[in-house]
């Protein structure tokens, strides 16, 4: 292996992270299985970070590089608040969601075009204080950003994405918005091999942000799921319920 | 100074015959000419105060361009005196060593062992002949999440960071010693609170015994519980009342005085 080689595989990943705007806030859910290659390796992992306490991260993908990108993520924090408090001691300044998202962009683009990426889509989710209005952004692995009302990675940008489109409104209030991605969650649980009932849901809101312990997915009525027994190959089936 | 023209003094890596290196003295001495930095380590906190001169009236004191007091960690504050450009070093080394820490183990630095480093680094501008000594002191108010303990230190020029209960360095530095003295603060820790009105008094005090002194700017910070047990700015309500009692508290002592000089 020359010096160059670089890994091309991920190891310890994560699967799907899920996230909407709603009425007031964002919301992210991510489920808390790590997988070694297919085997399920941890159940009760996080992959929902705050930051500071007003920002979220997420990612998806292998674990060592989303460890490593919010190891840098928290220096980073820190030291915007050391070094802004270079400017009075009550004044602190804080780092915005979305300039951490476009920190990452850089960091993900840098390390991609070095042909040796963090292996990690990656959601950044805030409030903007400036305007008053939520803020929800992705990274992929190339290096390129989005900003959306709706976001998922992994195997949710598959499953997850129709029935988000499908079911989202700029109104939607949490509870609604909750269930919602429990709906998706729980698709994600029946068809993503990779993924588990057990799931975290994080919220930020203008009073900042908070990331549930992990709790169980009711999936009681399992595989009884009307497609389950015959499957109707269309959207407009029992969406895991 | 007797040591001029001796030659002795013209590096830091010369001792002279009597043991002494003229060199950190004068780095000393740098710090005794600028504005007074105390700190009192209390029962439940630790807490910074200093009194920056206002030696230019257009100069904008509230703002970070002239700022003694820096958050280096959220768990690490440092009050700085001397030649200010020098102690803006120093803060930026408290700053990445303790950043450093974070990176290596995963946790925050004990403030014991920043203050160590922060020693080791001054010293060695002590100890050759191309490099100055830091012409600033700084006072670190630190807490370690692992023991829950508070710590004050003083690192002088020379590089010996010193854990103390209540110390001041800058100008008026003995006549602060001696009023922190009075306090037993060795004995008899006092509430950060407390701290906060004590300072503000010694602050004062030293102020109005100036002679010819120019207007000043206070800051104050602690880390105690009510600032989560981290470094901050004292509120700004509690830094009023508490400059009301240390201004009133100081009347009544000049009246005392005076009813005393006419008995």
């Amino acid at each position: 292996m020359s010096s160059n080689q670089r890994t091309t595989r991920p190891i310890t990943t994560g699967t799907s992270v899920v996230g909407l705007v709603y009425d007031g806030g964002v919301l992210l859910a991510a489920d808390t299985l790590l997988s070694y290659g297919s085997m399920a390796k941890s159940f009760n992992t996080p992959r929902l970070y705050s930051i500071e306490d007003r920002i979220l991260v997420g990612a998806s993908g292998e674990y060592s590089d989303l460890q490593e990108i919010i190891a840098k993520v928290k220096a980073l924090a820190l030291e915007e608040s050391t070094t802004s408090s270079m400017e009075s001691i009550y004044v602190e300044r804080k780092l915005p969601a979305k300039s951490l998202w476009n920190y990452l962009r850089a960091v993900m683009y840098q390390k991609r075009s070095k042909q040796n990426p963090y292996w990690n889509d990656v959601v950044v989710a805030g409030y903007d204080e400036q305007t008053s209005k939520p803020f929800l952004g992705t990274i992929d692995k190339l290096g390129t950003t989005l900003q959306e009302n709706l976001v998922a990675t992994g195997f949710g940008a598959y499953l997850a994405m129709p029935l988000l489109r499908e079911k989202w409104r700029p109104d939607l209030n949490e509870g609604e918005a909750r269930a919602l991605l429990e709906d998706c969650m729980k698709v994600l649980f029946y068809r993503d091999c990779r993924a588990s009932a057990r799931i975290q849901l994080a919220k930020c809101t203008s009073e900042g942000c908070i990331v549930s312990e992990p709790y169980d997915l009711d999936h009681s009525s399992g595989w009884n799921a009307p497609s389950m027994v015959r499957a109707t190959g269309d959207l407009d089936g029992d969406r895991g319920s | 100074m007797a040591s001029s023209g001796s030659g002795y003094d013209l590096s830091s890596s010369t001792f002279s015959p009597d043991g002494r290196i003229f060199q950190v003295e004068y780095a000393t001495k740098a710090v005794e000419n600028a504005g007074p930095v105390l700190g009192i380590k209390c029962s439940n906190g630790v807490v910074l105060g200093c009194a920056k001169p206002i030696n230019h009236k257009m100069v904008v004191a509230t703002t970070g361009s002239y700022k003694r007091i820096h958050t280096c960690d959220t768990h690490i504050g440092c009050a700085s005196t001397g030649f200010l450009p020098d102690a803006r070093v120093l803060v930026q080394r408290l700053v990445e060593e303790s950043a450093d820490w974070q990176e290596q183990y995963g946790s925050k630095i004990p403030p014991g062992v920043l203050g160590e480093r922060l020693g080791t680094y001054a010293h060695y501008f002590t100890l050759h002949g191309a490099l100055r000594p830091f012409g600033a002191a700084a006072v670190i108010a630190g807490y370690d999440p692992d023991t829950k303990e508070c710590s004050l230190q003083l690192l002088e020029p020379n590089g010996a960071p010193y854990m103390y209960y209540g110390v001041a360095t800058g100008k008026g530095k003995q006549a602060a010693k001696t009023e922190l003295e009075k306090l037993n603060l060795h004995k008899a820790p006092i509430l950060a609170e407390d701290a906060v009105k004590q300072i503000l008094r010694i602050l004062y005090l030293l102020h109005a015994e100036q002679k010819d002194a120019k207007p000043i700017e206070i800051e104050l910070s602690w880390i105690c519980e009510a600032s989560g047990w981290t470094h901050q700015g004292v509120p700004k309500d509690l830094l009023k009342t508490s400059q009301e009692w240390a201004k009133e508290q100081l009347e009544q002592e000049e009246e005392e005085g005076n009813g005393r000089r006419l008995n």
